[in-house]
């Protein structure tokens, strides 16, 4: 019973970061038409906002003391955090949580890279095929990527969780399980964080006059425009807001894999998967599928089960995504008519 | 009309000009005659080029820089500028900082991807386009048993870089192929005593084991080196390369009843299998009335640099270190953190190594020639390259010399400082019967190219 909770929780988590990727795509496949294959690296950027962020609060003042020498006979920098000696314990209290705090730089540079991504080069590909448009993001991936190792390395780079929620929570007695079922607070933590993110998104669209002008215009653009309103505009907020959603997932994930510049590829293709599964276009899907290839990959995983199905973990993604688009063409909740010309 | 008459004296004068003129270009050919047995591009000029085949993007891409720097740093040294770093302390003095049987070092390099068929065409591409008499490097061993086998094919030596797996100098060993790095058996050997001493005779030990072939030949080194020790093997579980999230194999360990988990992974997928283990809280559990404890029987400073935290404390094996205190150590580590600014890794080490192990034989062999350095390197005896009194053995080409144990740093320096050295384990102890493993090294035929 244990194991069984336990593979749940651990598929909640990573469907959650599946449904942040996948809620982003469909959002920019659903408003602009566009396979944007530079998605995951939105997820990476965020993911080094992070890692900048820490950077920019350890940052160090070096004084040489001549007095030491290093191995190789030059003499020993000391080195001092700027924010540590400024701030005392405040300054150590904000470098613990450097990962939560670094949301706040995440989301305005994540709003603006991804506007400046939707303006200064996807827009040229909305009338041109998928394929084309697949290609161009894919470079643009590529080329982000390139750029955020010569700056940072292709070396993972660790980035801990507050010391307060670096341990395991007891799951089994919140839940009245008894012992047991420990699991670590910051992956918690993540799942909650996406759900709220989800809900937000979902509120923004449903519930503000913007987000319906939006949803309209995925549904019938030119009337909307026909309407007087400035529909490509606020497509181009869409896809900043998709960027934010990719760029805070990855903050937040970096406790859980230490990052490095092709974190995001390794989402993307299960992210296309999932979108695919739920329905091209739909963001309830979307989310829908998201924990649940987490929840069935994660099963996959158990002894018991490959014991069964030798090597199914790796394949089941694959495998669910093969019956449900025999069974329904359009994934779990599609809508007629997107990508079916 | 002219009359030719042959006199006695003029006979005598022409026969002594005619042996002095035959002979004269035996007397500038001397020490060349290999030259003659020509095996793929052995050096015509005045200049020997060098393939360097490290991993440059891809998961390793850090380690390959740091091989990279090194051979360059090799190469500096054997044209006879910087400070020398080991040539001084090689126990062998046939290198004189002067370039190799008088051509200069040149070098060209190539960017493996961390992935086998990349490694194979850029070596391929160093060999066919750029006329490389040597390739050497890499960081993993998928790539260095497809680099040897194109090697061998093409009659070109292939001096190893970071290869762990028992193969590479076992089934899938070659003639052209040497490994001065150790292996996953020697770590099986030298780290089975101290976990046994640290942890105890009755332990229960699960496996999650990269499923390629190091990862294979890693778990079977280990679990025979525990279950010598009277420990119990719980589960063997294989994982895919680079998934990231190991949360849901890690979590079946909580209820297995293991005691211990080794985990037989590498590079990115070791660091994020640590980290994830450790967030799990495994180090902070009790079963069977034991502290639960985590090895990682391989693992670098660069892997300790990306675990951060999670590392200190973890036992696992080393090639090197640069905190050794040896004579070819300090000299190494002084010239690469002089020129770097950083100290070396110990697959900047094996690479610095192969380099001037590869350009030795060569000088002790009199030529290029493929299979003449090949002998000079079987069989070779040496010391002062930072690992202690060191043997090429002949029937596999793996090296044997001491071999470290070392364990994550509780309190370290910097980043420089995570790993302790625990224990140095002899060449003696690590040394086998190279029957075990198979395989056949091939034919030494040279080829052209």
């Amino acid at each position: 019973m244990d194991a069984i909770l336990l593979q749940i929780l651990n598929g909640l988590d990573k469907g959650g970061a599946y449904a942040l990727i996948a809620l982003g795509l469909t959002l920019v496949f659903g408003t602009l038409g566009v396979v944007n294959f530079a998605h995951g690296a939105l997820f990476m950027m965020g993911a080094f906002c992070a890692v900048a962020f820490n950077k920019l609060l350890t940052l160090q003042s070096v004084t040489i003391d001549p007095s030491q020498t290093t191995p190789w006979g030059s003499p020993m920098e000391v080195r001092q955090p700027y924010v540590e000696a400024w701030l005392g314990e405040s300054g150590k209290f904000l470098v613990d949580y450097s990962v939560p705090a670094s949301i706040l730089l995440a989301i305005p540079v994540m709003l603006i890279v991804g506007i400046a991504m939707e303006r200064g080069l996807i827009r040229h590909f909305y009338k041109r095929p998928h394929s084309e448009q697949i290609l161009v993001t894919f470079g643009l991936a590529i080329v982000i990527q390139e750029i955020i190792k010569h700056y940072f390395g292709a070396n993972p780079i660790p980035q801990p969780a507050p010391a307060a929620f670096r341990g395991t929570a007891a799951v089994g007695e919140m839940i009245g399980l008894g012992q047991g079922l420990p699991y670590p607070w910051w992956r918690l933590i993540y799942l909650a964080f996406s759900l709220s993110i989800i809900g937000a998104v979902f509120a923004f669209l449903r519930f503000t006059t913007y987000g319906m002008v939006v949803r309209a215009g995925m549904r019938d653009r030119e009337t909307v425009g026909l309407l007087g309103i400035n529909i490509e505009r606020r497509f181009t907020v869409v896809f900043g807001i998709a960027a934010v959603v990719a760029g805070v997932a990855g903050v937040m994930y970096t406790p859980i894999l230490p990052p490095d510049y092709h974190i995001g590829m390794e989402f993307l293709v299960l992210s296309f998967v999932v979108v695919v599964v739920g329905g091209m276009g739909s963001l309830g899907g979307a989310v829908l599928a998201g924990f649940l290839l987490g929840i069935l990959q994660s099963f996959a995983s158990m002894n018991e089960v490959k014991a069964i199905i030798p090597g199914i973990d790796q394949i089941i993604i694959y495998l669910v995504a093969v019956v449900v688009l025999l069974t329904l063409p359009r994934g779990l909740m599609g809508r007629a008519g997107v990508m079916e010309e | 009309m002219s009359s030719f008459i042959v006199t006695r004296r003029g006979l005598l004068r022409t026969g002594a000009l005619s042996g002095l003129a035959l002979a004269a270009p035996m007397h500038f050919v001397r020490g060349a005659y290999a030259e003659d047995k020509m095996s793929c591009n052995v050096p015509t000029g005045d200049t020997v080029t060098f393939g360097f085949n490290v991993p440059l993007s891809g998961p390793y891409a850090d380690e390959g820089q740091d091989e990279l720097k090194a051979y360059k740093l090799a190469v500096k040294h054997l044209n006879g500028e910087g400070d020398g770093g080991m040539l001084p302390t090689f126990s062998s003095k046939a290198l004189k900082g002067n370039g190799i049987l008088g051509k200069k070092v040149a070098f060209v390099s190539g960017d493996t991807q961390t992935k086998a068929d990349a490694a194979r065409d850029s070596a391929k591409r160093m060999v066919e386009k750029d006329g490389a008499v040597v390739i050497t490097g890499g960081s993993s061993s998928a790539e260095a048993v497809a680099v040897q086998s194109l090697c061998q094919d093409l009659g070109v030596i292939f001096m190893t870089g970071l290869t762990h797996s028992n193969d590479t100098t076992g089934k899938d060993k070659k003639r052209y192929g040497f490994r001065h790095f150790f292996n996953a058996y020697m770590s099986g050997i030298g780290l089975g005593p101290v976990i046994g001493e640290a942890y105890g005779a009755d332990r229960k030990a699960y496996h999650l084991t990269a499923d390629y072939t190091w990862g294979w030949t890693q778990e079977e080194s280990m679990k025979a080196a525990t279950e010598k020790l009277g420990w119990q093997t719980v589960k063997t579980v294989r994982t895919p390369l680079g998934i990231g999230d190991y949360s849901q194999y890690i979590t079946p360990v909580l209820n297995s009843g293991a005691d211990v988990l080794i985990l037989n992974h590498y590079g990115k997928d070791m660091i994020n299998s640590l980290t994830q283990a450790v967030q799990f809280g495994l180090r902070d559990k009790q079963v069977n009335g034991k502290q639960f404890e985590i090895v990682v029987p391989l693992f670098s400073e660069l892997m300790a640099q990306g675990a951060g935290e999670a590392i200190k404390g973890i036992y696992g094996t080393a090639n090197w270190d640069w905190k050794l205190t040896d004579p070819g150590t300090k000299a190494f580590t002084q010239s690469f953190g002089k020129e770097y600014g950083t100290p070396p890794s110990q697959a900047a080490h094996t690479c610095y190594v192969q380099a001037l192990l590869y350009a030795d034989a060569c000088e002790r062999a009199g030529t290029f020639y493929a299979p003449e350095v090949i002998k000079a390197l079987e069989g070779f005896d040496f010391d002062g390259l930072g690992n202690g009194p060191t043997l090429y053995r002949a029937e596999d080409h793996q090296c044997f010399k001491d071999i470290l144990v070392v364990q994550g740093k509780e309190a370290p320096k910097d980043k420089f400082d995570l790993l302790e050295v625990r224990k140095i384990i002899p060449a003696k102890d690590v040394t086998y019967d190279a029957k075990i493993f198979g395989g056949d090294l091939g034919p030494a035929d040279a080829k052209t190219c």
